[in-house]
């Protein structure tokens, strides 16, 4: 056999799998989203995006979005240089820190929910403490921000490793011989950070970036687990759409809303963080 | 590979071919109904086991029951033998789908759940199979705040809003109780509660001056209510943690209370507002889709599971109540006496407006339960003014009834073609 074509032959069974288990399913999903009452239209993107929740969900999804993101990103980028740093129980560290990657979402949402309900750990441990009378309601319709807060807490727990893991690997691919030139010049510590591992890390960094923005746009058992209908999200209304409504083309037709905002934010993403031309490691 | 690994391929192949054949015996209740694990388990054991040639019972979520059962009409062939799911489930099927079943010979002592099983049809689409409805409960240490006068088996809502607030001065905590969450049934409380009990409507008045008072009305009962309610959806909970004392739910969603501490709580009759006391059933059924792989095998076990004693069996197992004539045993669970007696007492009072579950709609099921529930998040939860609230929504509602073509149902009065919203 040729080498020429033996990458090709290595790539073909995950090509094969994702064609038939992911390509073929969307096609049919971008179909049903057109298709209504025998013909094609825009009438399930008309029904499901004039609904008042839209745009409500719409705003919730990006500003959850916006909130939880760049704490994930600074938080995994501090994690990331101090486990590179360790010299000692690097490993353990890291396995502990990517525990909550192991949980499922709903799960964690309901880790979360045991900690913030009424009769939760939250209330009970403030109460113990003398600090409030009696358990109060934090995850009500009144206090909307406190539900936000939750939502993004949690996510900020369970989500930050993955970008952790990334970041990790990146790090470890950039030589020591610049940080060793860096030392000689007097650069500070911080400064190395600004000038090398930055720079150095852009590769890794819109890995994590577009990986994580697109999970958070697909936010739902943690929203479902905490805020119930209190704050709607994208996700939700394609759920309900697709399960309590029976309406299976709203429900595509929302999805691929959401595929268009994932597209539009890789892009960007990709755009913003570019790795210029000839420039290697 | 060594010898050992070939055998072990060998047999394991073997046994996974001797289990697809054993499935293959079984027939496959797919259902909806008894998804909790011992409720499940108390199906399989106590109401199943006694049928001949063996019953596979798988409870599923809706989305996911759903899913399959598609999947296999699409395919034009199944492994699903018969379905068990909600009156709505059904409706908003397509008739063709399922096996009509006016042939077995079965069928429930009540004429208007068999009207009903026919999905507007002129033949039985599904067999009517249990049957439960809502109901209030209270922990006994509320009773003592129950307004001077009152008596629980005929409280009115003025009354209701009355005690919650005796509870809430008294306690310095809101401990009326409402399933408001996610996956709580608070629809069925506006349709076959509220609104009949204030409109004696629920689709023609949906937006009269009545509804206007009714939620009115709610929104005070709300200020007493306890504000995690959002998250509530099985109120047995609370009533069990006292998060809750008073509440309103599904008789199997109280159950758990009446069953783990019998003399702790009451159950009594929904409240009366000026048109009546307004309640509504929970109905349940089989049917069976045409991909059934062995349709008499389906059919005996439907009229199996409509004998007497399996439906005593599965009053003990899931408590819903049997949908034909049956003898109540003595020994019945504590939750089955506690309920039943509720919605006896209920059913019999001078006052009772049942109401019937929405029919007709198709598909639009589920849009027209969000209509209801829009409204309460909007009235309720954002604080919205009632009027423009319900003009909005009518609209919604109308349309779904413009194109559904469904008639009124009780208690709405007769319509020639769709139910006009007034």
């Amino acid at each position: 056999m040729s080498p020429r074509y033996l990458p090709y032959i290595l790539i073909l069974p995950v090509t094969l799998f994702l064609c038939a288990f992911f390509l073929y399913p969307f096609l049919l999903v971008a179909r049903q989203a057109f298709l209504s009452d025998g013909g094609y239209s825009l009438q399930n993107f008309r029904e499901t995006m004039g609904y008042w929740k839209f745009s409500i969900s719409l705003q919730n999804t990006m500003l959850l979005a916006l909130a939880v993101v760049p704490v994930q990103v600074s938080l995994a980028l501090l994690m990331a240089t101090m486990v590179s740093r360790m010299k000692k129980g690097r490993d353990l560290v890291l396995y502990i820190w990517t525990i909550p990657l192991g949980i499922s979402d709903l799960a964690a949402g309901i880790i979360w929910f045991a900690i913030f309900e009424q009769s939760g750990f939250l209330n009970s441990m403030l109460t113990g403490l003398g600090v409030i009378d009696k358990p109060a309601v934090l995850l009500g319709y009144q206090n909307p921000l406190l539900v936000f807060i939750a939502i993004a807490l949690a996510e900020i727990w369970r989500a930050t490793a993955i970008m952790l893991v990334i970041l990790v690997a990146g790090i470890g691919l950039i030589p020591k011989e610049y940080y060793e030139a860096a030392e000689v010049f007097g650069a500070s510590p911080w400064q190395r950070f600004l000038r090398i591992t930055l720079p150095l890390l852009r590769p890794s960094l819109q890995t994590a970036l577009i990986l994580r923005v697109v999970l958070a746009f697909e936010v739902f058992a943690v929203v479902v687990a905490l805020g119930g209908t209190l704050f709607p999200v994208m996700m939700g209304q394609i759920y309900s759409y697709q399960f309590d409504l029976q309406n299976a083309g709203g429900a595509a037709a929302l999805a691929l809303v959401v595929l268009a905002i994932s597209i539009a934010f890789t892009l960007v993403i990709l755009r913003a963080l570019r790795v210029p031309k000839g420039a290697t490691i | 590979m060594t010898r050992f690994t070939k055998l072990a391929g060998a047999v394991s192949g073997l046994a996974i071919m001797l289990g697809a054949t054993w499935a293959q015996a079984e027939v496959l209740f797919w259902s909806t109904q008894a998804r909790p694990v011992e409720e499940a388990q108390a199906m399989r054991d106590n109401v199943l086991k006694g049928f001949e040639g063996g019953v596979d019972y798988q409870p599923n979520e809706d989305g996911p029951w759903l899913t399959r059962l598609q999947a296999e009409l699409e395919a034009g062939s199944g492994s699903i033998g018969v379905l068990g799911g909600l009156h709505g489930s059904f409706s908003a099927m397509n008739p063709d789908d399922l096996v009509d079943l006016d042939d077995l010979g079965v069928v429930s002592s009540s004429e208007t759940y068999n009207t009903l099983a026919k999905l507007g049809t002129d033949h039985l689409q599904y067999v009517p199979w249990m049957q439960a409805s809502y109901i209030m409960a209270a922990n006994k240490q509320a009773l003592q705040y129950l307004p001077a006068g009152a008596d629980i088996n005929a409280l009115s809502y003025d009354q209701l809003i009355e005690w919650t607030a005796n509870v809430e001065a008294a306690t310095g905590e809101k401990k009326f109780g409402f399933p408001a969450g996610e996956k709580g049934l608070k629809h069925r409380f506006f349709q076959g509660y509220l609104y009949p009990s204030y409109t004696n409507g629920v689709v023609r008045t949906f937006a009269s001056d009545e509804a206007v008072v009714a939620w009115e009305k709610f929104r005070e009962l709300w200020s007493h209510t306890n504000p995690a309610s959002t998250n509530f959806a099985n109120m047995q909970e609370q009533l069990l943690n006292g998060d809750a004392w008073i509440v309103f739910d599904h008789t199997s969603r109280l159950a758990q209370a009446f069953n783990e501490r019998p003399d702790d709580f009451v159950a009594f009759p929904a409240p009366a507002g000026p048109k009546g006391r307004g309640f509504m059933p929970v109905l349940v059924g089989m049917a069976i889709p045409r991909t059934a792989p062995d349709l008499d095998a389906a059919k005996a076990l439907v009229s199996y599971m409509l004998k007497p004693e399996t439906q005593i069996a599965t009053l003990k197992a899931t408590n819903f109540f049997p949908v034909v004539n049956v003898e109540l045993p003595a020994d019945v669970p504590p939750a089955v006496k506690a309920a039943g007696d509720a919605v006896a007492i209920m059913s019999a009072s001078p006052d009772a407006n049942p109401g019937l579950l929405p029919a007709g709609l198709g598909d639009k099921g589920g849009d027209f339960s969000r209509v209801y529930v829009d409204t309460f998040e909007r009235i309720i939860l954002a604080g919205q003014d009632i009027r423009s609230v319900l003009d909005d929504q009518k609209a919604v509602l109308a349309k779904i009834m413009q194109d559904s073509g469904a008639p009124c149902w009780a208690p709405d009065a007769p319509s020639e073609g769709a139910c006009p919203v007034e």
